[in-house]
């Protein structure tokens, strides 16, 4: 087994922009269930409508700018449909509403019928120009050992964390003000926050539509470094962002980054030990694809262990899951 | 369904007028300051009418006591009073403003804020962040403005100076940074009550504050509703014991199946027959200790929850006193 390979390729997940990206969408899902009490089990489809609307517009020759702002207007649009009928209701139909609204979307996109605009099954590709053309650092490879990219391998990393640095800012100073009181009053009893003046509805809104659109920005960063493929928005990507946001502490500012680097530098470190176990003949009845496999066999095993025994996550304060209220 | 009288006539020693009502004490009677109105308000589950209210005043500035048996209604009413329920029928205006149909929210912000019956604390805040929650008009409760301290700094620290001398009044000063689900049953009603005082309403309407408390802090929630009113705070309370309320209020409400049977002074609205027949029905001149038996009866229990419950509103958690249990049995 090729240890400095494994544990290079481990390392390099620390900083690699699918980690910022599912980091970005923890935080967001941070803000729907960890801070206002939303069970939005559809994350998912805001990743794919990120990735969508930055994509097609792109494709179609659209600058940049334009392109991600197309993205977050979706994703706008898209919360509010979302919240519209369910936000006044309990919070169990909003999962409801959310897992099954996520799957819509996403054979609404594989459907044949729009493959000139979608892809169909094939998805997107070629719309990295405009996003390359803005690269500041020249053409060459930089870094060392494990950490070393192409310049446009940097420019994804760099703008992917510095966007996951201001999310994270930007969740800090909503939380320490009067808005991130009232939110937290309603994960708690939206009944008693209600009788106390708040308009209840509105902040679950803005909630669901802030989480929703940092979803979105995550789905760029997501397909920035690859194509766009529907089959990447399924139900399981929700769940490992679920994985990521608990693992670090739901209600937390650096728990959906960290719990994002834990996540995949395991994933990484579990193949490469797998494979290298197989290919070396250590393990003799697993195929690759079937170690592949196991690893998320493990994440789900991983899932449950937290729940039970560490629920409030590694930065999340014990003292407030204590209580059963 | 009802086979009370809807409204009696005075039996004798009762007097029929009484400074704050204008014109003869009865139920539905008008007052001289209204500060709620509410007209022909109806509430129905199903074949169920858990309020039926033609006409209810309660006066301003004084401490109001609604009291009635079990299901008499008197949480329903309070629901659609605030918002917090739809009625089927009716409508009903605070300090001459319409509330039919203003979300709970707004009736809030309007002056008339409540507490419920199982305590709402927000437990993974602490006990200063449910008082800050209370304060009204917060410029720091905007999305935008929030990310911007210097906005709703000065704001803040004003609103915790009132939360402080608030927790200090109700002796829960010491508790200011604990979670407030690390308060007791008793200290939560008091958080409860001193978060509604934030937003220094007009109209406090507090449900059943006095349920599951222990009898030393009875005294102490007693005085501060008192101090309500010296505060100028006017005060609507749901009670189910009936000495409880003699003590402290100015006026009380009964109701009954829905209605309002009976209204007047405490001293003397206890003697209306209408009382007497809501409470105790056929059974009043029986020992209560044949009807209660052992305490409080499992199936009552259910079957009052039955019939006070309804999605929206709220069970109550706690036990009954036994004499209501009772009666709620020979009433069927």
């Amino acid at each position: 087994m090729d240890w400095g390979n494994i544990f290079g390729n481990a390392v390099g997940e620390l900083i690699s922009p699918t980690t910022a990206a599912y980091a970005l969408a923890a935080i967001g899902l941070g803000i729907h269930f960890g801070y206002t009490g939303l069970l939005n089990f559809g994350q998912a489809a805001f990743l794919l409508i990120g990735a969508y609307g930055f994509a097609i517009p792109t494709l179609a020759g659209a600058p940049l700018v334009v392109a991600v702002l197309c993205a977050i207007l979706c994703s706008v649009i898209f919360a509010f449909i979302l919240g519209i009928p369910t936000l006044r209701l309990r919070a169990d139909y909003l999962a409801i509403v959310t897992i099954a609204a996520a799957e819509v979307v996403r054979y609404v996109v594989t459907t044949t019928g729009l493959t000139d605009f979608t892809g169909a099954a094939n998805g997107l590709s070629g719309f990295k120009g405009t996003f390359a053309a803005i690269n500041p650092i020249p053409q060459g490879t930089y870094g060392f050992g494990p950490f070393t990219y192409s310049a446009y391998d940097w420019w994804v990393r760099i703008v992917g964390w510095v966007i996951v640095i201001l999310a994270s800012v930007l969740v800090f100073l909503l939380m320490r003000s009067p808005w991130g009181r009232v939110v937290k009053g309603i994960r708690e009893d939206e009944d008693a926050v209600r009788s106390l003046g708040k308009n209840v509805y509105s902040y679950k809104m803005q909630s669901l539509v802030l989480g929703g659109v940092l979803g979105s920005v995550a789905g760029i960063i997501f397909i920035l470094p690859r194509a766009v493929q529907p089959a990447n928005y399924t139900t399981g990507l929700t769940f490992f962002i679920w994985t990521i946001m608990l693992l670090g502490g739901a209600a937390t500012i650096f728990g959906p980054i960290i719990g994002s680097m834990i996540f995949w530098v395991v994933l990484s470190l579990t193949q490469g030990i797998l494979y290298g176990a197989i290919e070396s003949g250590a393990i003799g009845f697993l195929s690759t694809t079937q170690a592949g496999q196991v690893r998320f066999i493990l994440v789900g095993v991983a899932l449950m262990l937290l729940v039970i025994f560490r629920p409030q996550g590694i930065f999340g304060n014990k003292k407030e899951l204590s209580f059963s209220v | 369904m009802s086979n009370l009288p809807a409204s009696t006539a005075p039996a004798s020693g009762i007097p029929t007028t009484h400074p704050l009502v204008k014109g003869e004490v009865g139920p539905g009677c008008a007052k001289v300051d209204p500060i709620v109105i509410a007209d022909s308000v109806t509430r129905q589950f199903g074949g169920l009418k858990a309020v039926d209210v033609d006409h209810l005043e309660i006066p301003r500035g004084k401490i109001t006591a609604l009291i009635g048996p079990n299901g008499a209604g008197k949480t329903t009413m309070f629901n659609l009073l605030t918002g917090f329920d739809k009625p089927n029928t009716g409508t009903w205006e605070f300090d001459g403003k319409s509330l039919a149909g203003v979300p709970a929210f707004k009736v809030a912000r309007s002056g008339m804020v409540r507490t419920f019956q199982l305590t709402k604390s927000l437990g993974r805040l602490s006990v200063l962040q449910n008082m800050l929650l209370g304060a009204t008009g917060q410029k720091g409760e905007k999305l935008f403005a929030s990310l911007i301290r210097p906005i709703w700094k000065k704001q803040e620290e004003e609103n915790t100076a009132r939360a402080d001398d608030l927790l200090a009044r109700f002796k829960l000063d010491a508790k200011r940074e604990d979670y407030a689900a690390s308060l007791s049953g008793g200290q939560r009603k008091l958080l409860e009550m001193a978060r509604a005082l934030m937003s220094k309403p007009q109209l406090i309407m507090l449900d059943e504050p006095m349920a599951g408390v222990n009898p030393a802090l009875t005294q102490s929630l007693l005085g501060h509703i008192k101090n309500l009113k010296e505060d100028g705070t006017s005060v609507l309370f749901v009670e189910h014991d009936m000495h409880m309320v003699m003590h402290i209020s100015d006026w009380v409400v009964v109701m009954a199946e829905g209605r309002v049977v009976a209204e007047g002074p405490p001293e003397t609205v206890m003697k209306d027959p209408a009382v007497i027949d809501a409470y105790l029905g056929a059974h009043h001149d029986t020992d209560l200790g044949d009807l209660m038996e052992d305490g409080p009866n499992p199936v009552l229990e259910a079957e009052r929850k039955a019939h006070e419950a309804h999605p929206e509103a709220e069970t109550s958690g706690y036990g009954d006193t036994p004499p209501a249990a009772g009666v709620e049995e020979t009433k069927r």
